[in-house]
């Protein structure tokens, strides 16, 4: 098999897709919490996935796609046995759980699969991790069922209901302090305001919290400085300080407004593809 | 009577002309002035041009073999100590190194054009035909495909060595790809180069971090010898207020996206700032680099340094482009805060002027604050181009590798780190220098490994 061939993609929810990659260098490295850039193809931009799984053996590595903008949703038209053009990493630092005994995990939409791999670590290593998912509604939220197996206890969450529990994640987490969980530590993954609001919550509960940044990237090596984000008062690169830091001291409303730096220009791209008038 | 016929400049395209495209300003030499300039050359004896040359080009012999038997056979005598020649012909700070020496420089009509010849030389010889050499049985991995790592992996190749050369990036060439303008140095040429070493049988390995992917030990274990040539990739920023607003970036962005990711076309993917008022920070080489690639994109460019113009690093060429280009220089000014919008996008920034004081520990003189200075620069995108350091993903994945305070790798001029069988060169081994001084420690670097690692007969 060639390096970066879809080994196999599989329909999670409503426009996510789970793709399996043959990168024997990148699996034979990565671990949870790291990531990798791909490009679709030689025109392609470079665009940072964090490695939801990894299989050394089989030399693959597993990522989540939601579709969202131009790359995505070229992602979205591939299928097994094509070839990305590249695939890079494992890039960032390794999650660093180590040092908490008792955590919660909260995922919201796609970021339920940077928090899957650590519930399977955690509950790998004997300490299983209490895990809330968050979703717009519940075809939209992914590996449920093994979150089920894996976490000490499981909350789904929706902002309609429709999984059974209405509200956002931050309801749910309040639920579980207010009724006297302990934490040693919030690993929290999910859009910026949702990262944004956990972080706010652990806060007046006092807990350790760490996050992680899915900035805007161009090398992911540290090179163009693209990622950078302030971290207590101290400006980080996502690429090689993180992606994971502090909740408390990350500058969330700078790194909001960060995202949004190339909107239009998505926007225009998003245009080309759908045929759309700009 | 002494022969005081005037030095041919290269040829520029209109600076009117040229900012409305990313193509070469310079068309280079016609064959016709390539000879003329050529029987300038006065076949000096001494040849005090060559002691300006890091990698010790026979320059007056590669002048008389294109006067005498036309650019094949200049090439061939420039391709023994030269592996870019294209590429040196067109970057490298002629004035401070060859042609500094050239006995016409004062009084006989000024220094050869030898860059230019060069590149006229690279540009115009056919290509030959390359044979693969035998096999000398020793493996080499080369970490980073810029200047550093493609020369030392040429010397190496011609001498039988199997050469992987592992690049983070998805395509080859290093600063040459993503850091240098396709208006000063075609991709083309820069392609041309890689295919000519890939002929010689070089395997090289892009989208392998070293450090991520790959790490040292591993190449340690699988290669009788390791070459870091990974460069100073890392920019450095003013550390000032604002600098993490929108359009807010660094010169290796900016020049990133428009030059490895083509973000200049209209089609591309990758998008670029496109700042109609754009204030550039810094003087060197890639400080004028990204100030004429704004201006293409559009933009008024105002380029704000610290020192004045004589202390200016860039090459004497870029600043006289640049200015052509219509870019404005303030000197002895210095940011000291950058405005943003309620959106969050840089609107401004405050700057002070400066006055020179005596000479640092550089023997430059140092700038120095005039109080009560401070002043306003409207600007919709800011560029900082203070230069670079070395990146710390290889160290932090091994942490043995003896680097120094600034992160540089520790290694003796020819490359020889503390550690055996790993050799380094280039910026990641002296800091950000040029691509020249950086092909010449690739170039004793592969000497170095050769001598080294020879199967004892």
């Amino acid at each position: 098999m060639e390096r970066f061939e879809i080994v196999s993609k599989r329909v999670l929810a409503e426009r996510v897709n789970e793709y399996v990659v043959y990168a024997p260098d990148v699996a034979r490295h990565a671990r949870a919490g790291q990531f990798v850039i791909l490009r679709t193809d030689d025109e392609g931009e470079r665009v940072p996935f964090t490695v939801c799984d990894y299989d050394r053996g089989a030399g693959t590595v597993c990522i989540l796609v939601q579709e969202v903008g131009y790359t995505t949703k070229k992602l979205a038209e591939m299928n097994a046995g094509d070839r990305l053009a590249d695939f890079v990493g494992p890039l960032g630092n390794p999650t660093d759980l180590s040092g908490y005994e008792r955590i919660l995990l909260i995922g919201g939409g796609i970021g339920s699969a940077v928090v899957y791999p650590q519930a399977k670590q955690l509950a790998a290593e004997g300490r299983p991790a209490d895990v809330i998912v968050g979703a717009r509604n519940v075809s939209l939220a992914v590996y449920t069922e093994e979150f089920k197996k894996l976490a000490r206890s499981f909350t789904l969450i929706t902002d309609d209901g429709s999984s059974g529990k209405k509200g956002f994640v931050t309801d749910a987490a309040r639920e579980l302090f207010e009724a006297g969980e302990k934490y040693d530590c919030v690993f929290a993954v999910g859009p910026l305001p949702m990262m944004k609001a956990v972080s706010a919550l652990t806060r007046e509960f006092g807990i350790p919290t760490v996050v992680s940044m899915n900035s805007l990237m161009v090398d992911g090596t540290g090179m163009c400085g693209c990622c950078r984000l302030t971290v207590g008062g101290k400006v980080r690169y996502a690429c090689i300080h993180g992606p994971e830091f502090d909740g408390h001291l990350v500058d969330f409303d700078e790194a909001i407004s960060r995202s949004k730096m190339y909107a239009a220009d998505e926007k225009r791209h998003m245009c080309r593809l759908t045929g759309e008038v700009r | 009577m002494m022969d005081k016929t005037l030095r041919n400049a290269l040829p520029a395209r209109e600076a009117s002309e040229r900012i409305k495209d990313f193509f070469e300003v310079s068309p280079g030499f016609s064959e016709q002035t390539a000879l003329a300039e050529a029987a300038r050359c006065l076949s000096c004896k001494n040849a005090p041009c060559m002691k300006g040359c890091p990698v010790g080009v026979h320059i007056p012999d590669f002048i008389a073999a294109l006067r005498t038997e036309g650019a094949q056979a200049a090439a061939a005598v420039i391709s023994a100590d030269n592996n870019l020649p294209a590429v040196c012909g067109r970057v490298c700070p002629q004035e401070n190194q060859c042609e500094k020496f050239c006995i016409r420089r004062e009084k006989l009509g000024g220094s050869v054009s030898i860059g230019a010849l060069e590149r006229f030389v690279a540009d115009h010889a056919p290509e030959t035909e390359k044979r693969r050499p035998a096999p000398c049985g020793i493996s080499v991995a080369v970490v980073g495909s810029g200047p550093a790592g493609l020369s030392c992996a040429a010397d190496l190749a011609k001498a039988g060595a199997k050469v992987t050369v592992f690049e983070a990036l998805h395509k080859a060439g290093g600063v040459l790809e993503y850091g240098i303008p396709e208006f000063r140095l075609p991709k083309a040429v820069v392609d041309k180069e890689i295919k000519a070493l890939e002929a010689l049988g070089v395997e090289i390995r892009c989208d392998e971090v070293v450090g991520r992917s790959v790490t040292l030990p591993e190449l340690m274990e699988t290669h009788d010898a390791v070459f870091i040539g990974s460069g100073a990739g890392l920019p450095l920023f003013l550390g000032i207020d604002g600098e993490t607003l929108c359009g807010v970036l660094s010169a290796n962005e900016l020049l990133t996206r428009v030059n490895l990711m083509k973000a200049y076309r209209e089609d591309a993917v990758t998008p670029v700032p496109r700042g109609k008022n754009v204030v550039v920070v810094g003087a060197g080489n890639v400080a004028m680099d990204a100030a004429r690639t704004a201006r293409r994109l559009g933009a008024e460019v105002t380029l704000v340094y610290r020192r004045s113009r004589a202390e200016m690093p860039a090459r004497a060429e870029e600043i006289a482009h640049a200015e052509e280009e219509g870019i404005k220089f303030e000197l002895l000014t210095n940011p000291v805060r950058i405005h943003g919008d309620e959106k969050g996008f840089v609107c401004g920034v405050t700057c002070v002027r400066m006055r020179l004081g005596e000479p640092g520990k550089d023997g430059r003189r140092r700038p120095i604050v005039v109080e009560g200075s401070e002043f306003d620069i409207p600007c919709d995108e800011l560029v900082v181009a203070l230069g670079t350091t070395p990146n710390p993903l290889i160290k932090s994945s091994y942490p043995d590798l003896p680097t120094t305070e600034k992160g540089t790798v520790i290694a003796d001029e020819n490359g020889r780190t503390p550690i055996p069988r790993l050799y380094a060169g280039g910026d990641a081994m002296t800091g950000a220098a040029t691509v020249i001084l950086a092909m010449g420690a690739g170039k004793r670097a592969a000497k170095a490994i050769l001598e080294d690692c020879a199967p004892r007969a």
